[in-house]
Formats: C-alpha cells, sequence, structure tokens
C-alpha cells in the first residue's frame, strides 16, 4: 500500500512537471528565437561594417541591407540563392560547423555566404567556427566583393578567460582586421595572428597579420586557426571572382 | 508579525548563507566579476528558494518520506529550468553572461538546505518569507563582491564608466586580478571577517 502512494505520488508529480515545462517552453520559444535571430544579424551587420546598429533597429537594417544570401559548393558553384525571407533561409540558420565536419569527413557539403550592402559596398559576410582554450569560438568576417580586403569581423566565446583570451571580442582586437587581405602575391595566407609585435614585420607580412593577445595565446591560436580553416574552404569560389 | 519579520532580516547578516553558512560559493565566484549578472543571478535564486520552499512547503504533508529528496530535486528543477527559460526570452545579453550557472541553482546548497531545513517543517507562508530573506542574503554578498570586483576590475559600475579618465592619464591601471575568480573568494573571506567579531559580541 505504502508502496502504491509513493509511485503515485511520483507518477502524477512529475506529469504535472513535464506538461507545464512543455507550455513554458513552447510560449516562450517565438521570444527566445527573435534574441537568438536577432544576435545573430547584429554580428553580421557589425562584420559588413554596418554603423548604428542596435536591439531596436537591426531587423529593419539586417532587411534593407541584406542583399543577398547564397550557397556554394566545393567546386565553387553557387547552388542556390535567395533574395527574400533571409531568416528562413539556409544560408543564415546554419551552422558552420556541420559542413566543416562534413568537409572533413569527405562528404558533400554547402557553404554560406551573405552579401551586405553598407552603403559603400557589397559586402560577402562568412561565418566562422573554431576552437579556443576552453570551448569553442565563432564569430563572422566581412570581405570585400572580390575577397581581397577584410571589412570587419566579430568573435564571440563560450567559455575564454576572462581579461586574457576573451578580449578577442574586444574592438581593440577586432579592429585590427579592417584593411588587411588574405592574399599575398596571389597566393592565400589568410591572416595570421602573431605574437611579438605586427610593427616590428615588414610592410610586405604587415598586411597579413594582427598582434595575438598577450596571455591568450591558445584563443589566439584559436582565432588564426578558425580564419585560415574556413576561408580555405571558400578558395573555389574566391578564385572565380 | 515580528518573527515573520525576522525571517527576512536574519538571511541578511546573522545565518546568511554565504558567509556564516558557507553555501552557494561556487557560484557566488563565478558571476560576480560584473554587477549586472551578480544582481539577476541573485534575484533568480531569490525567486528560485523562494517558490521552491513555497510549494514543498505546501506539499510537506503529502510528500512520502523516502523520496522527498526526489521531489525536492523535481521541483526545484522544474522551477530553475522555468527562470532559464525567461531569461533566454526577455533578458537575452544577461542570460548569456551567467550561461550554465543559472541551471546550476538546481545543485545551489542554499535552495536544498532551506527545503530540508525550514521548508519540509513549516507553514507555507513562513517558508516563502524564509526563502525570500535567503535569496536576498545570497544576493546581497553577490552584489557586494561584484560592486568591488567590477569597480576595481573595470573601472565600471553596471557598464558605466565611473573612474574619470583622468585618473587613466596619471597612470592608473584597472586590476586584471579582479577579473578573475580568486578574488571573489578573497573578497568573501574579508566580508565573513568584517561580519565575525560583530557576530561574536551579541
Amino acid at each position: 500500500m505504502k508502496d502504491r502512494y509513493i509511485f503515485t505520488y511520483i507518477i502524477i508529480l512529475v506529469a504535472i512537471v513535464a506538461v507545464l515545462l512543455s507550455a513554458a517552453a513552447m510560449v516562450l520559444q517565438p521570444f527566445q528565437q527573435a534574441n537568438i535571430n536577432n544576435e545573430k544579424m547584429m554580428n553580421i551587420l557589425k562584420a559588413a561594417d554596418v554603423q548604428n546598429v542596435d536591439k531596436e533597429n537591426v531587423q529593419k537594417l539586417f532587411n534593407e541591407d541584406c542583399v543577398k544570401m547564397l550557397l556554394v559548393n566545393a567546386k565553387g558553384e553557387v547552388v542556390e540563392e535567395c533574395t527574400k525571407d533571409f531568416t528562413e533561409f539556409a544560408a543564415f540558420t546554419m551552422n558552420m560547423k556541420d559542413e566543416l565536419y562534413k568537409k572533413d569527413n569527405g562528404k558533400d557539403y554547402v557553404l554560406p555566404i551573405i552579401v551586405i550592402n553598407n552603403g559603400k559596398e557589397n559586402v560577402n559576410v562568412i561565418q566562422l567556427q573554431g576552437a579556443g582554450l576552453w570551448g569553442p569560438i565563432w564569430g563572422y568576417i566581412g570581405m570585400t566583393s572580390n575577397f581581397q580586403n577584410v571589412v570587419g569581423v566579430v568573435f564571440d566565446h563560450k567559455s575564454e578567460t576572462p581579461g586574457l583570451g576573451a578580449e578577442i571580442t574586444t574592438p581593440g582586437f577586432t579592429e585590427q582586421f579592417k584593411g588587411k587581405t588574405i592574399f599575398s602575391d596571389g597566393e592565400f595566407v589568410s591572416i595570421d595572428v602573431v605574437k611579438g609585435g605586427v610593427a616590428n614585420l615588414s610592410a610586405d607580412l604587415q598586411k597579413n597579420s594582427v598582434d595575438a593577445i598577450s596571455g591568450g595565446t591558445i584563443t589566439s591560436n584559436g582565432v588564426n586557426n578558425m580564419i585560415e580553416k574556413v576561408l580555405e574552404s571558400y578558395l573555389p569560389y574566391i578564385e572565380k571572382q | 508579525m515580528n518573527k515573520n519579520l525576522e525571517l527576512i532580516t536574519a538571511p541578511l547578516r546573522k545565518t546568511n548563507p554565504v558567509t556564516v553558512l558557507i553555501l552557494g560559493i561556487c557560484s557566488a565566484l563565478a558571476v560576480t566579476a560584473k554587477l549586472k549578472p551578480a544582481l539577476v543571478m541573485g534575484l533568480s535564486v531569490t525567486v528560485v528558494v523562494a517558490l521552491s520552499n513555497l510549494v514543498i512547503s505546501l506539499l510537506r504533508k503529502g510528500i512520502p518520506a523516502k523520496i522527498r529528496i526526489i521531489v525536492q530535486l523535481i521541483v526545484v528543477a522544474a522551477l530553475v529550468i522555468l527562470v532559464d527559460q525567461v531569461l533566454k526570452a526577455f533578458v537575452y545579453d544577461v542570460s548569456k553572461q551567467l550561461s550554465v550557472y543559472v541551471g546550476l541553482i538546481i545543485t545551489n546548497c542554499i535552495v536544498m538546505g532551506r527545503l530540508e531545513a525550514f521548508a519540509m517543517a513549516n507553514k507555507p507562508w513562513e517558508s516563502f518569507l524564509d526563502g525570500i530573506g535567503n535569496g536576498l542574503g545570497y544576493a546581497l554578498i553577490l552584489v557586494v563582491v561584484a560592486f568591488f570586483r567590477e569597480l576595481f576590475g573595470s573601472g565600471t559600475l553596471l557598464g558605466f564608466q565611473v573612474i574619470p579618465q583622468g585618473l587613466y592619464d596619471f597612470g592608473y591601471v584597472n586590476n586584471g586580478l579582479m577579473i578573475l575568480p580568486p578574488m571573489a573568494l578573497i573578497i568573501i573571506g574579508v566580508i565573513m571577517w568584517l561580519q565575525k567579531p560583530e557576530e561574536d559580541k551579541k
């Protein structure tokens, strides 16, 4: 009898809690998704160097400034293009990590490109995914329409050390990328995050280098590898531009 | 009436969960680098402790003794998930800073401690007040620690610059050590050190 009471009690309790939590999740889900989308749009616009973006106007700005979104395949061919309802499109919703994983395992993959007009030019924004010291790091990099120069970058991280690795999100680090190039004499070299000061390098190397963060070596290396690995996969497409 | 008031005021100092009972230290280290997450965390814990105390106190006569910890855990976990979902929906940037620590309120010893020590044996209204008091006692310490850490670590309060630029021009530098978790432990230690002799006098 006693055991029966315990079982009934716990089953009813769990059922009530389950209903309650599913109801809450369903009601709150649209708000949460809107927050996630807004943050994504904000980062994409920042990477394209669009000025004066804030929480209130981000959706409006994004819909105005986004020119198109592309999906390109491993050969650099455009497989799908989208010019409206951007937030529904795969180039916006997809996670770069999955595609890089498919690439590493020799499977078919597609790469997203988001084209944003920042008032001066069309910027190709590319999603970045990589690993820092304690957890994943990610971000967006905006490139000029011929992929020669960097227009802007944003980085974010899950759990890098505050004050050290976490500094990759600050303007002091990200502003350095503006105007850098990923090519040297027509060869792909990516952007190097270097120790010891960019100012001490030769003028030629300075164009491809930014200063690393003191005390954040592994995070800095993570940024370096992330940019190189992602941009490398876009090379077939870039060469056609 | 007086007794009810004491349920709220006692945990602020005399029986403070952090500095006297040494509970909930883990999250106190993790979320106090800035004032805003500390405030939200303090508030979240207050809500969770108060409501779980209330619910458990209402259920206390029916809860089978053999599985009471499990029942408590289910109630606490459900409330914490709700709080987490609400934060994600309405204060997204703060919920990102708090990240896993909201989920870890489930394992915060203050919550289970109050349920076992108070709510299982007291009436709903008293339990609710006890929860509010203990939550606020925890929040108070968090806010004090975060105040000093943000002020000396970043020169800001709630994100606003409070240390004048002039001081930086003189060569003042933000103390990077304040941002790191060990400083929270040291500040909590200092608070205990200041608090202890006063309590002993009484």
